[in-house]
């Protein structure tokens, strides 16, 4: 249990950054601001792949963003998972297009998770190569009895067969990570996407930012890359870092939208007034502030908890559950409101509201929604009361 | 300043203290003593004013070691000592012999403070207030009413919010004091509350003489001296440390635990709303102590205060509708003696229960707590005052 978290003093370096995060964050938005910008975002979306690989392989190979909680033996920046937290933030913030989710949130940190070393977590990293995770979560963990794919060996390695729906980023992969069950147990599997037997159909999505295919394989050949030893472990420890990761992009997108709406509210004039000076605007807008600082406190307090290798009480679990039921719930109701405070015009396409409110109820619904995560939530902690009940008072003299 | 040596400062201060002073042996002025005299009563404080001059966030690192070896929370004690005289009499006394004079026996809790701030024409508009304060040679002639006053029965010294000149706009005729609540002309009467409980009181000051030397600030200047108390007070309500799980939403888990008989899903998933809520808002103090500087709270400290009184009420609602039948009998009202039955001072469930309605009154109501977010932190335009500008004698008053 994570009881007693708050009780060792250094941990009070828990929600402080350094210099050189400070320099990443401003590094990323800058680049940000000239490759992500709205039209880029745009013409993106509707383009195939939708996002753009010139900028991907920048960001991998140039800024050197997608692989810095990856061991520098392994090809990252070995840097720690505050890191690529703070960068995902702002890329969060600028709805930057591209495979994070499947690539950095997922593939990555399962095949640092791995025991193995890996033959493509180094292209991975520099952007030369996108991957997606084709493994089934129930609510953002993993369940190995809902494993639709199926392992076989072969002379040279193994045949996957089977169909995994709705994988994020999917489409544009190179890479598949698969849960498949062999005859030792369920293990991960890497299949290259251009091999035989391997058909990806794409979906239309709610979000066009946020891609996914369906993953239909056919005796298609793999490589072995978590054995059924390890594979829970590898995958429940992608699942929990992507969470964490998703969270914090919450975050980024909903701080994004906070200040278009204050911004719009000190601008748009009204009855002769700004908007933002009618306190029905403004408790509204207090409102989401008290939601963002919340989200933001939980998401890091979830990257923080799995950085944490003292193996002490801490429950990576449980931070994760308490960042997404949190982030989630911020970023939907901020988008909801952005779209309220700007009106008639938040309506429209030519606005870049919906592009968030899409975004922010897809991420609610990755990973585990609110809901299910409120579920976990109080199995963990409702049971272990910290104290005695207050006194009930019984109408009768004492 | 070098923040690893200063936190080793900080904690070899507090074991000397815990070792020489053993809290669960001598009596708790001793203590308090003590722990002033060690500069660990307010560690960003000067040395020799009961602080070390280090940063603010090092304060929970003292905290922590002396309340574990069973030091009081010298905040309960005193609470408008601890959170509010001392950094307004520490920022605006005119001499170090009046800090020395009444920071010592405020930190030991041998002088307890009360605040002489609200009246009943000025509540949330505060400085509107109409208790006068009139020169007379190197004194002050004061006469007015205040009223919801915690303590001032017990209190040796007020802090007082008089105006001294009622021809200028509201904000500019005000000036700050200290008051001897034991002089000449200062009568305190209990003022009973809807729980039945008087812990408030109303103050009557007649013509009370209050020698200019304990005059805060600048004549006229008391506003601005008025804020920093107010923004210590916010952030004393709704930021102080705590465990996970701890304060209210403690008493509803417990309660939740002790109950299993009344358990529905419908109940199971508000509490645990309100578990995320708290534990959010506990990562979020967490988070704003480990960026504080030693410039003391912002604005941000509404927060705490807003979400702290909404969740208490929130809390003990849920309490009321988890008991049923059961949660609508009390204890009576015949006013009791304090502290009379020795039990947490809180009493019954339905005690707190109706205890937190004042919460979002109390201190700043939440209206005003979400236009100091919106106006002071998102930066958005003020609502039009129909009495900006006027003389405060000539403002409509009823």
């Amino acid at each position: 249990m994570a009881e007693e978290l708050a009780d060792r003093p250094e941990n009070s370096a828990e929600f402080t950054f350094t210099d050189e995060q400070t320099q990443l964050r401003a590094a990323v938005r800058a680049f940000c601001a000239e490759y992500a910008d709205e039209s880029s975002v745009r013409t993106s979306m509707e383009s195939d792949p939708p996002f753009d690989p010139g900028v991907w392989a920048r960001l991998g190979s140039e800024l050197g963003v997608l692989g810095l909680a990856v061991p520098e033996d392994e090809g990252g920046a070995g840097g720690t998972l505050v890191d690529q937290a703070v960068a995902v933030e702002e890329l969060g913030a600028a709805l930057a297009c591209g495979p994070l989710f499947g690539t950095v949130y997922l593939a990555i940190p399962a095949l640092v998770a791995a025991s193995e070393p890996s033959d493509i977590l180094a292209q991975l990293v520099e952007g030369t190569r996108t991957a997606a995770l084709a493994v089934g979560d129930v609510a953002g963990e993993f369940d190995p009895t809902t494993v639709t794919v199926d392992a076989a060996p072969t002379e040279n390695g193994w045949a996957l067969s089977g169909n995994v729906l709705r994988v994020v980023d999917a489409g544009a992969a190179d890479s598949l990570l698969v849960a498949a069950k062999g005859p030792g147990g369920t293990a991960i599997y890497a299949v290259d996407t251009d091999s035989p037997g391997v058909q990806r159909i794409p979906l239309h999505t709610l979000d066009l930012t946020r891609p996914q295919a369906n993953v239909e394989l056919s005796a298609a050949p793999a490589r072995l890359v978590s054995g059924a030893d390890e594979a829970e472990r590898v995958i429940t420890q992608a699942l929990h870092v992507g969470a964490a990761l998703l969270a914090v992009e919450q975050v980024g997108a909903a701080q994004h939208l906070l200040d278009l709406s204050v911004e719009y509210a000190k601008s748009r004039l009204q009855f002769g007034r700004p908007i933002g000076s009618f306190q029905a605007v403004k408790h509204r807008l207090a409102d989401d502030l008290v939601a963002l600082e919340h989200a933001r406190s939980t998401a890091y307090h979830a990257v923080w908890a799995l950085t944490d290798d003292t193996g002490d009480a801490l429950d990576p679990a449980l931070a994760v559950s308490i960042a997404q039921a949190t982030c989630s719930a911020a970023f939907t109701r901020i988008a909801t409101d952005t779209i309220q405070v700007h009106g008639g015009i938040g309506f429209t396409w030519e606005h870049q509201a919906h592009l968030y409110y899409k975004r922010a109820f897809t991420d609610a619904a990755l990973l585990g929604s609110a809901e299910q995560h409120r579920t976990r939530v109080a199995e963990l902690v409702l049971g272990i009361p910290g104290k005695d009940a207050p006194r009930i008072a019984t109408g009768t003299p004492r | 300043m070098n923040a690893v040596a200063d936190s080793g400062l900080v904690t070899a201060a507090a074991h000397r203290v815990v070792a020489d002073h053993d809290p669960r042996k001598v009596p708790i002025p001793q203590f308090l003593g003590a722990c002033f005299d060690a500069g660990l009563s307010w560690v960003h404080f000067p040395e020799g004013l009961g602080g070390l001059g280090v940063s603010r966030g090092l304060q929970t690192v003292a905290d922590r070691i002396l309340q574990d070896a069973g030091g009081p929370v010298p905040l309960a004690l005193n609470p408008m000592g601890y959170g509010m005289a001392a950094p307004t009499v520490r920022e605006h006394a005119q001499t170090d012999t009046v800090r020395k004079k009444l920071l010592r026996p405020l930190a030991t809790t041998e002088d307890i403070w009360c605040q002489l701030f609200s009246e009943p024409g000025a509540g949330s508009d505060l400085a509107g207030l109409a208790t006068s304060a009139v020169g007379d040679g190197d004194s002050w002639i004061v006469n007015g009413q205040k009223v919801w006053t915690s303590l001032a029965h017990r209190a040796r010294w007020g802090l007082l919010l008089a105006r001294t000149d009622p021809n200028v706009p509201k904000h500019r005729g005000l000036t700050y004091f200290v008051l001897d609540m034991h002089a000449d002309g200062v009568e305190t009467r209990p003022l009973r509350q809807l729980t039945g409980h008087a812990e408030f009181n109303e103050v009557y000051i007649t013509d009370a003489r209050i020698p200019d030397t304990y005059r805060l600030g600048a004549v006229g200047d008391g506003w601005r001296v008025a804020m920093t108390t107010l923004m210590n007070e916010r952030s004393a309500l709704g930021g102080s440390a705590s465990r996970r799980g701890a304060g209210s939403i403690g008493d509803a888990v417990a309660l939740w635990a002790s109950r299993p008989d009344l358990h529905t899903p419908v109940l199971r998933d508000r509490l645990t709303n309100l578990w995320l809520r708290a534990e959010a808002q506990r990562l979020t103090s967490e988070r704003s102590r480990a960026t504080a500087t030693v410039g003391g709270p912002g604005p941000e400290g509404s927060i705490g205060k807003l979400v702290g009184a909404e969740l208490n009420q929130h809390i003990y609602e849920f309490c009321m509708d988890f008991l049923g039948p059961e949660g609508i009998l009390y204890d009576g009202y015949a006013t009791p003696d304090e502290k009379a039955s020795g039990e947490d001072w809180r009493g019954s469930v339905q005690q707190r229960f109706l205890r937190s309605r004042a919460n979002t009154i109390e201190g700043g109501t939440s209206e005003v707590m979400r236009n100091i977010l919106a106006e002071r932190v998102l930066g958005l335009p003020g609502d039009l005052r129909a009495d900006a500008g006027m003389p405060w004698k000539e403002i409509p008053r009823g």
